[in-house]
């Protein structure tokens, strides 16, 4: 019994560190990159030899990377915020008010969630142009707030669905007017959803590539994921291979950070949307 | 406290449906009203409307002489207490019993005594930093109570209160509310599902129906005098039992035998022209072992085959069928019969329940005698469902 | 009841008033509805629907972003001209073919790994906080390490091949690396769709098939599968429309080279290299109308129920 226990365990084991090891090896390959000094950085070494912060020092010496990065940090925040105030707009009003129109709504979210971004990229490239926002913030922010508004409707209004219905008519009974009701009842059970919803809609703006290289041409606006894509390395001869990988890692520690304290969250909030829809 | 009237309240909802038709009501000050009836029946719509969670179609709306019909709930001095308690769950136990008076402003020191008042009368002290997560059932059941009470309100709207208990907890509160009430004195409309509750909480009961009020009356006067067919068949437990019968001069004959009638029923039966056949009433308590009736007593023997017998301790049922019931199906014995469950047991022919002394020898799956006092019954007309025998359309 | 009480008599200016204050509650709670919605409806409208309009209309129109003064109305010549190009009809294909086997293997391994979370007695939490990694990281990011691990004298991987072999500069090899590098970043999203569904289908019913003589195989087909379609529906729909417009994977592994160019690519080429506007925006009219083609396709064929849509009526 015991050794059949045993191997049971031994098998979970196993398949758990195969999973983790699936997930994690190519992290932990250009992780292993960004640490390799110059001269072994084509040893092809899964371990470095010789580690050195010197990609590190070199990515942040320069503004081209400083630069991006501030865009990136700047352009996701705005956008997930707009998106999360409208989001959150909109999702209340599918998930508690009568009113037409609520299929075309939740129809034109879904449309714009299967929407392929390349479609819109000659025209907002066009029509960013001549409105002069082109390789600007907003010319990022609007596309990145549009494209995760179905995101951010969906999985809110799914989390205001399960804020139970009793509780604001037990606070208008108790004496509350609607804005108190909202303020002290309500708002305190939809932060959790809200706060959720954010860091998914952050996480899908920090990602974009495609709008990041399309409607930027220059360091004013162009995103991480595009500003190492046009990397060229410190001098004329030598591959950016240290600096993308150094660059790389660092664009991922908000990610990492953001799934080890809210994974139990992340998980709720990218499965209550699509599933229980 | 304060007197509650309703008066010709109807609701109808925007996709036109009928939920609550023409509810003429006072509830008067200190006084304890039971709405009760099936699900769907307009109850808990009705109590909705009372706290203003519901707009009401058509009627007028008193409290206190005041029309309140276009007030806010939170303009009526009413506390709620709801099926799921709805509790806050970010709020500590303190907090939930004392929201209502933070937002009327009442000062910190007051609160505080006052919530902790009423958890010394729920027992609920220790509990008063505890989360509703942390609680069981019966605890997050008090809190809502005193969520109540601490607001020393108007009235207290009780919305199913007891249905999230156990058997056993429910008994147990269902005293303690019926206490507490007392205690306070505070007008209290309560809604709820099971007779029962009904039966034991209220001062007075009010049977629904369809959005419509069957009939309201004391507990025993409901129970003695139920003014039709749904009413006789919601209260009381075993449900009344209802036989066919057929009129033949002045004789109902069924199958516990041919029943005389008295002359204010016939006198009845004629005044509202009633059919030939007709639906006979007779609670369980008006059966009994022929052995263990005194002789002279007058009423009816007739023999049967026995096909459950239930020992309870205090009492025993003996359950028999009748084969040859025709379902003359009326709207009320179908529904009641969904309410019960019965049409879900899938039993063919129609059951009757007996209430026995515990001294009876009647044994199961045997032929026995069985007497019944005819004076006990009731004459339903199937067509309209109308109580022949009500005190109301007897005699004069 | 329209049949007016004595009562209300006595309450004079109520019974007026008082069903004009029902549809006014219920008009303001629509105005409401409306006015809480319209700014996300202006939004979207105005950065999808008129863009799109807008790149039909491009689409009709010779216009090369080197002489933008020589613009005009070619009508359906560039469809003509995209529709009859090699390049077009291979990275269709291209695309295709990435779509289809990426989201097959996904099914079967996300399925994997969704029973392994599902199922796991210990390190349930571990897994999927591992497995959220590859949710979570820049695309670009996973598809730089897979770069360097297969670029011959940097990588790990290049190393295990036969000396001399580049697979990233080949077709075939090419495009089967952009599979395996879709399929790490997307498997997990796909497994936690499927552990949703998995964790809807209720323990007794696979219990009471347990009893019924069904064997471990038969309740995961005959049981939970079917149980499971909405689910497995929902998650094969966004992810066959994700896969069809890869880039980033794409542009980072090859950058179109060597036959492995997809639609999105092509597109992308045609404008910021070729500076096409107008083939640039018949090629994104394209790609929109496939997309379109397949979602209806999903929702026709297997009868995919849009997230949201049971409940769309309160």
């Amino acid at each position: 019994m015991a050794g059949a226990g045993e191997r049971h365990l031994t098998g979970w084991a196993l398949t758990n560190t195969v999973v983790i090891a699936y997930a994690l090896f190519p992290v932990w390959w250009i992780a292993a990159l960004s640490f390799k000094d110059p001269s072994t950085l084509t040893d092809g070494n899964f371990v470095p030899e010789k580690w050195t912060l010197e990609n590190y020092r070199g990515i942040f010496e320069t503004s081209e990377f400083t630069r991006a990065l501030i865009n990136s940090i700047g352009i996701a925040l705005i956008a997930t915020v707009i998106a999360v105030v409208l989001g959150t707009m909109a999702a209340y009003a599918v998930a508690r008010l009568r009113f037409p129109g609520k299929k075309v709504l939740i129809g034109m979210s879904l449309l714009i969630a299967m929407f392929p971004p390349i479609s819109l990229v000659s025209p907002l490239f066009n029509i960013e142009r001549i409105l002069g926002i082109f390789d600007t913030w907003p010319g990022l922010i609007i596309p990145y707030m549009t494209f995760s508004l179905p995101l951010a409707i969906y999985t809110l209004s799914a989390f205001f669905r399960e804020i139970p219905w009793d509780l604001e008519k037990a606070a208008k009974v108790d004496g509350a007017t609607p804005a108190q009701a909202f303020r002290l009842v309500i708002a305190p059970l939809a932060a959790p959803g809200v706060f959720t919803t954010a860091i998914l809609v952050f996480i899908f703006c920090w990602n974009d590539f495609l709008f990041a290289i399309s409607l930027t041409s220059t360091t004013r606006a162009r995103t991480v994921p595009a500003a190492i894509a046009f990397f060229t390395g410190s001098s004329q001869f030598q591959q950016p291979t240290g600096s993308i990988a150094a660059a790389a890692v660092v664009i991922t520690i908000p990610i990492i950070v953001f799934v080890l304290l809210f994974q139990r969250r992340i998980v709720a909030g990218l499965t209550s949307g699509a599933v229980k829809g | 406290m304060a007197e509650i009237v309703l008066e010709g309240i109807t609701k109808r909802f925007p996709d036109g449906a009928l939920a609550v038709r023409d509810v003429d009501l006072t509830v008067g000050d200190g006084e304890f009203v039971i709405l009760v009836g099936p699900s769907g029946c307009g109850k808990s719509t009705t109590l909705n409307m009372i706290a203003g969670l519901e707009d009401i179609t058509d009627g007028t709306l008193r409290i206190d002489d005041q029309v309140v019909n276009d007030k806010a709930p939170k303009d009526r001095d009413i506390a709620m207490v709801f099926q799921s308690y709805a509790l806050y769950p970010h709020m500590t136990v303190r907090e939930n019993m004392g929201f209502a008076l933070r937002l009327a402003k009442v000062d910190k020191t007051t609160i505080r005594s006052k919530v902790e008042e009423a958890a010394r009368i729920l027992d609920l002290t220790v509990h008063l930093d505890r989360k509703p997560a942390n609680l069981s059932g019966g605890q997050r059941q008090r809190v809502a109570m005193g969520r109540a009470i601490v607001r020393d309100p108007k009235a207290f709207l009780m919305d199913e209160p007891l249905s999230n208990l156990d058997a056993k907890l429910r008994v147990q509160m269902r005293t303690q509310i019926s206490r507490l009430q007392q205690r306070l004195g505070t007008t209290t409309v309560y809604v709820t599902h099971d007779q029962t509750e009904a039966m034991t909480l209220g001062d007075r009961v009010v049977v629904m129906r369809s959005g419509v009020v069957q009939q309201v009356g004391t507990p025993q006067y409901l129970y003695d005098e139920p003014r039709n067919l749904f009413v006789a068949g919601f209260i009381g437990s075993p449900a009344m039992n209802f036989l066919h019968a057929t009129l033949e001069e002045n004789t109902l004959r069924t199958i516990v035998g041919d029943i005389p009638l008295a002359a204010d029923v016939r006198q009845s039966l004629e005044r509202q022209n009633a059919p030939r056949d007709l639906i006979v009433g007779l609670r369980p308590e008006a059966f009994e072992d022929p052995a263990l009736v005194d002789p002279g007593r007058p009423g009816n023997t007739f023999s049967t085959t026995v096909d459950v017998v239930e020992s309870l301790g205090s009492d025993v049922y003996a359950y028999f069928t009748e084969e040859d019931w025709q379902p003359t199906a009326t709207s009320e014995l179908e529904e009641l019969a969904a309410d019960s469950g019965l049409s879900e047991t899938g039993a063919s022919g129609h059951q009757v329940v007996v209430r026995l002394n515990t001294a009876t020898r009647i044994r199961e799956g045997s032929r026995a005698e069985l007497w019944v006092d005819t004076s006990r019954i009731h004459v339903f007309d199937p067509r309209t469902g109308v109580n022949l025998t009500h005190h109301e359309n007897r005699g004069g | 009841m329209n049949t007016p009480t004595p009562a209300t008599s006595t309450a004079p200016g109520v019974a007026p008033g008082r069903t004009a204050a029902l549809s006014e509650g219920a008009r303001q709670e629509r105005r409401l509805g409306l006015l809480l919605c319209a700014p996300a409806v202006v939004v979207m409208l105005a950065v999808t629907a008129y863009p799109i309009g807008y790149a039909i209309y491009l689409s009709l129109q010779r216009y090369d972003l080197r002489f933008p003064n020589q613009a005009s109305f070619v009508g359906l010549s560039n469809y003509a001209a995209v529709l009859s190009s090699e390049f077009w009809w291979e990275a269709f294909w291209v695309t295709l073919l990435i779509t289809v086997v990426s989201v097959a293997v996904e099914l079967v391994l996300g399925f994997a790994l969704a029973l392994v979370m599902h199922r796991a007695i210990f390190g349930r939490g571990s897994v999927r906080t591992a497995i959220l990694v590859p949710y979570g990281i820049v695309t670009v990011v996973a598809a730089y390490s897979w770069q360097y691990a297969w670029t011959p004298d940097t990588g790990y991987l290049a190393a295990l091949l036969p000396s001399g072999e580049a697979p990233l500069t080949e077709q075939w090899p090419a495009i089967g690396l952009i599979i395996l590098a879709e399929v790490w970043k997307t498997t997990p999203f796909m497994a936690l769709l499927l552990l949703a569904g998995l964790a809807l289908v209720p323990e007794e019913t696979l219990r009471a098939a347990m009893v019924d003589g069904a064997s471990a195989w038969q309740r995961f087909r005959l049981v939970t599968v079917p149980l499971m379609k909405p689910a497995i529906l929902v998650a094969l729909l966004f992810r066959t429309l994700d896969a069809f417009r890869v880039f980033d994977n794409i542009y980072v592994l090859t950058s179109g080279a060597h036959g492995t160019g997809s639609v999105s690519i092509l597109g992308y080429d045609n404008l910021f290299t070729a500076l096409n506007l107008g083939i640039g925006s018949a090629i994104s009219v394209l790609i929109f109308l496939c997309v379109g083609l397949i979602a209806f396709a999903f929702i026709k064929l297997f009868g995919a129920a849009a997230p949201g849509s049971q409940e769309a009526g309160r």
